[in-house]
């Protein structure tokens, strides 16, 4: 009984009439790992921000080292030695890694940056990190700056650390050394819970499991006792098939090429650098890189909303078979040209859709140019919009609703449903996923799949190695701006395309200077 | 013509001409550090320089119905005190405001400023025409104890001492204040975390800091800085006198210091002292005809034009205003 580092006993959390906790119960002991598992939006964050002082639970106890605590605010939540590393990091960019550590600390005496520097280095080498504590935030890469979040909890002196999604944002090597780490502070007794929905990486590191579904806590599990399906089961309620479907691409032949494309930034920062590939009809072309590569920018390009400085870019018209160049034209003049290419861009709501506009007058975005008279013709968008809501079972108020209000994952299907819509011959789609539950992130492989087979060639920009690997025919690995390899999903591995986004040809030399 | 003493009475002039700057601009710095972007720093310097007239000419008046001789040093506490009450409470209801009721940051400073000179004008108008004798007030004894030479050092060291020891107090306390609030926002806790407030309230919210009591504390002292410099303009600059409107557009030019000296209080320091050089150029320069002389007035402000490019080019993070600077603040909540 000593050894629970924290107990929560029927913790209840309403948002009006949301419940997005009811009647949690959960233990952590100490030198544990305990993974909390469960669908977006099924109340783990909320239930974590319960527990560092961003919120107060409405009924229900928390008890830290058997005492029962009340937790008003961050700074009681590190009084009971309780640290979150949130998933979006809080860091000031501006300020070193050991100003950020010591932010809001009262201090006894004379406050002395070096000595804090010192302090920094301690904690780093006690537990393997690789920090310099005089570096800018700004300066550092993601995981970096999550190595700054994990040692300023741990210099506050956290015995009980909460990670929200930490594994998202690294590479599968950063992630294994985070994991090491993460298993040295479990010997040094630390009661450690990780918030993730990753199911392998919750059997490969925890001790054990908790469950949640809609804000419902399900049950708590051994992690050896445990396998995916199992898991899957919980959280979702019933069982999924969790196998992504590849078919044999029918008779590819190329829609695009891609030739040593450059472009720069404002400040003269290659954001491309020489990329070339191609993209096959009836085929799925994935990208691989870690955040801000250059995936965008690509996408973008093609899409004929980036500037290049060299290269070019060419399309094959199916209908024509005429070569067409699209570098340097707009997406209107790209459209004009005959060439049906559908564009899902990452910020869904910022470049797909407009947020307080309905399902119908976002897909009028697509086709208000069309009619001779001056009014809109508002029928066959409102078909449309119908048809999509039916089919991909979109969970809305009415077509008129404003988009914003839907769930991610309705929003992305309202944008993906009316990109598919207008039968493109090239689909793009960056993350379409990201933000997903399971079942709806089925729903769009599928619908992926789909344009593939009707021989449609689909640029897939993704974040999770498995599903890249599972999904597409070929995998292009991208880093730093440049094409690191071009491989084939059915033969690789996730360690191989791992190495491939950090290492790429040039990063090499960068990185032996 | 350009003799020595010319060019020392030309510094001179500029350092008696950048101090109301240099508090307006110090005072400003604070403030926006903690993401408030106060831009009724003109009307707070202007209230900060009517509360110490009307401080001052209670003090006075009271003595002359007592038939007393007014003591210097409580001519200086008065008037200290009655400036620093009126614009921390002018930076008070623009902390209230827009940290509290979360209003936008630039229609708020920009009606205070308004609301400031406003209030400035009635009650100076309002002093002039029932106490006035021709139509004027000169506060002698208040602003004779503002103007006090440092005794020795001024007459002791030839041109250097007179030049440069010859200044009211008020000179020397805002460059003291500057250096003060220069080693505060690098080298302590403090200023550590009300900087965090300035670039990342989210941030400095999870760290346990109270980012709303940073921001009240630091708009409000730094508004009381302000203030200091719309009192050294009338007790010292304006010899103890006032008149609608006179205080011109110092605040504006405070405002420009800050961009200028890139959000540093160090910096502040000489940026105040060339544009009150600059402000009064002018009048300096022989020979020069009446659109000469306003195309001159003009240079402050095209140089804080020209440095404002240069650092955007630039681009160099150290240099940027701080991140969240005009933002309110709202926790996140579903």
């Amino acid at each position: 009984m000593n050894n629970v580092a924290i107990e929560l006993r029927g913790i209840t959390k309403c948002f009006g009439s949301v419940v997005a906790n009811s009647n949690v119960n959960l233990k952590v002991y100490k030198g544990e790992i305990l993974s909390l598992l469960g669908e977006n939006g099924s109340g783990k964050t909320t239930l974590m921000n319960m527990i560092s002082g961003i919120y107060h639970p409405d009924q229900g106890h928390i008890l830290v080292n058997g005492k029962e605590v009340v937790i008003n605010s961050p700074h009681d939540a590190f009084e009971y030695k309780i640290g979150m590393i949130h998933q979006h990091f809080k860091l000031v960019d501006l300020f070193s890694a050991a100003e950020n550590v010591v932010l809001g600390l009262d201090g006894e005496g004379r406050f002395k940056l070096d000595e804090i520097e010192k302090q920094v280095l301690e904690i780093s080498n006690k537990y393997g990190f690789n920090i310099d504590p005089k570096k800018k935030i700004y300066d550092m890469s993601v995981s970096e700056k999550q190595t700054v979040e994990i040692i300023k909890v741990l210099y506050r002196g956290a015995d009980i650390l909460i990670l929200d999604e930490p594994t998202a944002v690294l590479t599968p090597q950063e992630t294994q050394k985070l994991f090491d780490i993460l298993r040295r502070m479990r010997a040094d007794g630390k009661a450690i819970i990780i918030i993730t929905h990753k199911l392998h990486e919750v059997l490969e590191l925890s001790d054990k499991v908790a469950v949640l579904r809609r804000g419902e806590y399900i049950g708590t599990v051994n992690t050896a006792e445990a396998t995916e399906e199992s898991l899957t089961e919980m959280m979702v309620g019933k069982k999924v098939e969790l196998n992504i479907n590849r078919p044999e691409p029918v008779n590819p032949t190329e829609r695009l090429r891609v030739m040593n494309i450059d472009c720069k930034n404002r400040d003269g920062v290659k954001l491309l650098d020489n990329v070339s590939f191609s993209v096959n009809a009836g085929e799925i072309l994935g990208i691989a890189g870690i955040a801000g590569s250059g995936q965008r920018e690509l996408l973008e390009a093609i899409a004929g909303l980036q500037k290049l400085d060299s290269g070019s870019i060419i399309y094959n018209n199916p209908k024509t078979g005429a070569e067409e160049e699209l570098r340097d034209k707009s997406p209107l003049q790209i459209r004009e040209l005959g060439v049906r290419l559908s564009f899902v861009p990452e910020d869904r709501l910022g470049m797909g859709l407009v947020g307080n506009m309905g399902v119908v007058d976002n897909m009028m975005l697509r086709s208000y140019r069309r009619g001779k008279s001056i009014f809109l013709e508002r029928k066959g968008p409102t078909e449309l919009a119908n048809r999509i809501i039916q089919e991909l079972e979109v969970v809305t108020p009415s077509a008129e609703t404003p988009v914003r209000r839907l769930s991610g994952g309705n929003v992305q299907k309202v944008l993906l449903g009316r990109e598919i819509s207008s039968s493109p011959t090239l689909l793009m789609a960056a993350y379409p996923v990201r933000g997903l539950d399971i079942n709806s992130s089925y729903l769009i492989y599928d619908l992926l799949n789909e344009q593939k087979k009707k021989g449609v060639a689909v640029i897939f920009v993704g974040e999770d190695l498995d599903v890249l690997i599972d999904l597409c025919d070929k995998i292009l690995v991208i880093g730093g701006g440049c094409v690191s390899d071009v491989i084939d999903a059915r033969s690789t591995t996730k360690n191989e395309i791992g190495y491939l986004m950090t290492n790429t040809k040039k990063g090499r030399r960068a990185s032996d200077e | 013509m350009f003799t020595l003493e010319y060019l020392m009475g030309f510094v001179a002039t500029a350092i008696i001409n950048g101090t109301p700057l240099l508090f307006g601009a110090v005072g400003e710095i604070l403030t926006e550090k903690s993401g408030n972007l106060n831009l009724g720093i003109p009307g707070i310097m202007y209230i900060g320089g009517i509360s110490g007239i009307i401080g001052g000419f209670l003090y006075e008046h009271a003595c002359e119905t007592a038939g007393i001789t007014p003591i210097p040093i409580l001519c200086i506490i008065v008037a200290l005190l009655a400036s620093l009450l009126g614009s921390t409470l002018i930076a008070l209801v623009y902390s209230f405001l827009t940290i509290t009721l979360k209003a936008n940051q630039n229609v708020v400073g920009l009606a205070l400023t308004t609301l400031g000179v406003g209030l400035g004008d009635f009650y100076g108008g309002s002093l002039l025409s029932f106490f006035g004798k021709d139509g004027s007030i000169y506060l002698e004894a208040t602003s004779k104890a503002f103007k006090e030479k440092i005794p020795f050092l001024s007459d002791s060291l030839g041109l250097f001492g007179q030049t440069f020891f010859s200044f009211g107090f008020l000179v020397y306390v805002a460059v003291i204040i500057a250096v003060i609030v220069h080693f505060f926002l690098k080298k302590t806790r403090v200023g550590l975390n009300l900087r965090a407030v300035g670039e990342n309230p989210a941030t400095a919210d999870a760290a346990g800091i109270n980012v709303n009591l940073y921001k009240y504390l630091a708009t409000c002292i730094g508004g009381a800085i302000a203030g200091l410099g719309g009192l050294y303009f009338v007790m010292d600059y304006s010899v103890g006198g006032w008149t609608n409107g006179g205080f011109g557009d110092r605040g504006w030019l405070a405002i420009a210091i800050v961009i200028f000296a890139l959000w540093r209080p160090n910096t502040a320091i000489l940026s105040s002292y060339i544009f009150g050089g600059l402000y009064v150029a002018s009048s300096y320069i022989m020979g020069l005809s009446g659109s000469e002389k306003e195309i001159i007035k003009m240079l402050p402000y095209i140089v804080t034009i020209i440095v404002l490019v240069f650092v955007s080019a630039r681009k160099k993070r150290e240099h940027q205003p701080p991140a969240s600077l005009g933002l309110s603040y709202f926790r996140e909540e579903r």
